[in-house]
C-alpha cells in the first residue's frame, strides 16, 4: 500500500536580507528575496529518506502563500518530491498561525495523507508551534522535534532531544512529525532533479476549493493583532581593543567595571 | 479579582526559575492560579505560594510521563474550564510552546509565543516580542478567546509576594488522543552542574575559532569562573565539538542573559538571532572584520587561546 507523505513548507524572506514589516504590520514580502525556509529543507530530506525505505511512497509538498511561494515548491520538487500543492488566495494575506494552520489542515485532508512532516519552525516567525497546532486540528498524534525518524509497518518512531532528557517516541500512522536541523543534512538538487521538477504537477487551490470563507483566514480570521513594530536602535559602537598581550586582563577590568565580577 | 492560569515547569517538585518569573508577570494581570502536573506536583506549592500563587492545582497520573504533550494539554484544558482565567501563561520551552499551542486550538483562542514582556492593556494583555533576529520589537495582543501566551526566560524579575497557595487536586479526564504518542524510553541528560543555558545570567559561548572539542575546556573554565552556562555556535555543534542542546541561535536556544561572551564566533545572522537581546555583549575574535563586533559593548581582537585563559585567571584571582 502506498505511503502518502505530505510535507508542509514555507516560503520566507531571506534572513540575510533586510527584513522588515509592511505598513499593515504584516511581514513585508516584497522588498526582500524569499526562499524555501532552511528548516523545511530538513523536512523534505527526511520525507525523501522515508520514501526510499518504503515499498511505495508518494511525497506531496504543500505551501500556503503568494505567487512567489511556488519557488519553495520548485526547490522541494527538484530535491525529489513527487508533486506539489499551492494554496493561493488574496484573502489569505496577513494570516496568523491559527489561520494558516486551518488552511493547511484543510489542504492536507483534501490531498490525503498517512504522514505529515514539518520543519521545527519557520525562519521568519520562529514560533515553533505550527506542527503541534496542525496535529491538534487533524486529530492525529504529534511526534515532534525529532533528530532521528523512522517509519516502518505503519508506525513512526523517533528521537526527541529535549532540555533535560532524550526521549524515544512512537506513534501509529496517520501521524505528524517535525524534524530539527540535527536530523540530517538536506541534499542539494541535482541538475537532473531541477530539470525533472519542471515537469512535475503543481496543483493550485483557493479558499473555495478548501471550503473556507474569507473571514476565517487572513487578517480578519487571525486571532492575534500586532499593534506596533519598531526597529530597535542599532547598538552604539562599543569599545574594541586589539590584544597586545593584556587583552584578557583588560576584559576582566571591563567586566569588573560592569559589576560582573 | 480576575485569575490568571500559570503552567508550572518543575522537575520532581523543584520549580524552575522561568515559572517564578511568570508569576511576577501574571500578578500584573490578576491573581495567579498555578497548575503543576506529574510526580512531585504537590511539592511545588510552597515556593509557588511564596511567589504569589493564590491557588495551586495539581494532578499526577502516569500519562504525563508515558505519553507526549497531549495529557498535559488535557489537564490545562480542565484547569481552564475550572478557573475561567483572563489569560493562560506558559514558559517558552519547546514543550511549553507545544502544550500552549494545542490548548489554544481547543479553546479557540489566539496564541502569542516568546513574549519578553507583558502588561495589562484595556483590551487584554499586551505582549512585547523580538522579531527578525531581534532587529524589531513588536507589541501584540490576542483578539479572540482567552489569551494564551508563552514567555521567554529572563523576561521578568523573580519577586517574593506571599499568597495563600492553597493546594487543590484537579480532576482530569484524558482525551482519546492523549495516548497517541508513546514515550518508549527517556534518558536524562547528564548534569554538568552549570546553570541552564536559557536561564543563566551569564553565557560563555564558543564557535568555529575554538577549533576542536578538546579546546572547549578553555570555554568551560571561563564559564565556571563566572558561574556561567556554556553555549556553542552551530558551526561548533555541527563539527561535533559540543552538544546540540547547548547550541545558541535560530535553530538552537535563544538566550537573553545579562552578559554574553562570544569566543571565536563570527556572528552570522543565525547566531545573532539567538543572542542579540543579551544585555551586555562581549566578543573575542582574531578577525577584526567579524560581524559580531558590530554588536559588542566590548570586543577584543585577538587570539582566544591567549585572551580567554588570561581572563579566566584574572577572574579567579579577583574572586580571591
Amino acid at each position: 500500500m502506498s505511503l502518502r507523505i505530505v510535507v508542509c513548507v514555507k516560503y520566507v524572506p531571506d534572513a540575510t536580507g533586510d527584513r522588515h514589516f509592511a505598513d499593515d504590520l504584516t511581514v513585508d514580502r516584497d522588498d526582500v528575496d524569499g526562499l524555501l525556509s532552511e528548516l523545511d529543507e530538513y523536512a523534505v530530506e527526511q520525507a525523501l529518506q522515508i520514501a526510499d525505505e518504503a515499498d511505495d511512497a508518494e511525497i506531496t509538498v504543500l505551501t500556503v502563500g503568494g505567487e512567489d511561494a511556488k519557488d519553495a515548491l520548485r526547490k522541494a520538487l527538484s530535491m525529489g518530491a513527487d508533486k506539489a500543492v499551492h494554496v493561493e488566495d488574496d484573502d489569505l494575506h496577513g494570516s496568523d498561525v491559527m489561520a494558516t494552520s486551518l488552511v493547511l489542515a484543510k489542504a492536507v485532508e483534501k490531498t490525503g495523507y498517512d504522514l505529515v512532516i514539518c520543519g521545527m519552525a519557520s525562519t521568519d516567525g520562529t514560533m515553533a508551534v505550527l506542527p503541534a497546532i496542525l496535529a491538534e486540528r487533524l486529530n492525529i498524534p504529534q511526534v515532534t522535534l525529532l533528530s532521528e525518524v523512522k517509519v516502518e509497518d505503519g508506525t513512526v518512531t523517533g528521537r526527541r532531544d529535549g532540555d533535560s532528557a532524550s526521549e524515544q517516541l512512537q506513534a501509529s500512522l496517520p501521524a505528524l512529525v517535525s524534524v530539527t536541523d540535527q536530523s540530517g543534512e538536506a541534499r542539494y538538487p541535482s541538475f537532473k532533479g531541477i530539470m525533472a521538477a519542471k515537469k512535475k504537477p503543481v496543483e493550485s487551490l483557493d479558499l473555495e476549493d478548501l471550503e473556507l470563507e474569507a473571514g476565517e483566514v487572513g487578517l480578519a480570521g487571525s486571532w492575534t493583532q500586532v499593534d506596533s513594530a519598531t526597529q530597535r536602535p542599532a547598538r552604539t559602537a562599543g569599545t574594541i581593543v586589539k590584544d597586545e598581550g593584556e587583552g584578557g586582563k583588560q576584559l576582566a577590568e571591563y567586566l569588573a567595571s560592569q559589576k560582573f565580577i | 479579582m480576575a485569575e490568571v492560569l500559570v503552567y508550572v515547569d518543575h522537575v520532581d517538585g523543584a520549580v524552575r526559575k522561568p515559572t517564578l518569573e511568570l508569576l511576577t508577570l501574571a500578578r500584573r494581570l490578576g491573581d495567579p492560579v498555578a497548575l503543576a502536573l506529574g510526580a512531585g506536583a504537590e511539592n511545588t506549592a510552597g515556593v509557588l505560594a511564596e511567589h504569589g500563587a493564590v491557588k495551586v492545582l495539581t494532578s499526577d497520573a502516569p500519562e504525563y510521563a508515558d505519553f507526549l504533550v497531549v495529557p498535559k494539554v488535557d489537564a490545562l484544558q480542565a484547569a481552564h474550564e475550572l478557573v475561567s482565567p483572563v489569560a493562560v501563561l506558559v514558559p517558552s520551552s519547546a514543550e511549553g510552546k507545544e502544550i500552549a499551542a494545542r490548548l489554544a486550538v481547543r479553546i479557540e483562542s489566539g496564541i502569542i509565543t516568546d513574549a519578553v514582556d507583558l502588561e495589562a492593556g484595556t483590551e487584554g494583555p499586551v505582549a512585547t516580542q523580538a522579531a527578525f533576529a531581534a532587529s524589531f520589537t513588536t507589541k501584540s495582543r490576542i483578539t479572540k478567546g482567552t489569551p494564551v501566551i508563552t514567555v521567554k526566560p529572563n523576561s521578568a524579575p523573580v519577586e517574593a509576594a506571599p499568597a495563600a497557595g492553597a493546594v487543590e487536586a484537579l480532576a482530569v479526564s484524558f482525551s482519546d488522543t492523549a495516548t497517541g504518542t508513546k514515550v518508549l524510553s527517556r534518558t536524562p541528560r547528564e548534569s554538568t552542574g552549570r546553570p541552564e543555558l536559557t536561564e543563566a545570567a551569564i553565557v560563555v559561548s564558543g564557535g568555529r575559532g575554538v577549533n576542536g572539542a578538546e579546546n572547549f575546556a578553555i570555554i568551560e573554565a571561563l564559564a565556571d569562573s563566572l558561574g556561567a552556562a556554556v553555549g556553542a555556535s552551530r558551526a561548533a555543534v555541527d563539527a561535533g565539538w559540543y552538544p546540540h542542546s547547548n547550541q545558541v541561535g535560530q535553530t538552537g536556544k535563544s538566550v537573553s542573559p545579562q552578559l554574553y561572551i562570544a569566543n571565536g564566533i563570527s556572528g552570522a545572522i543565525q547566531h545573532r538571532a539567538g543572542m542579540q537581546t543579551s544585555k551586555t555583549i562581549v566578543a573575542v575574535n582574531k578577525d577584526a572584520e567579524a560581524p559580531i563586533f558590530d554588536l559588542v559593548d566590548y570586543g577584543i581582537v585577538g587570539d582566544l587561546f591567549q585572551v580567554v585563559p588570561q581572563l579566566t585567571d584574572e577572574v579567579n584571582t579577583r574572586k580571591g
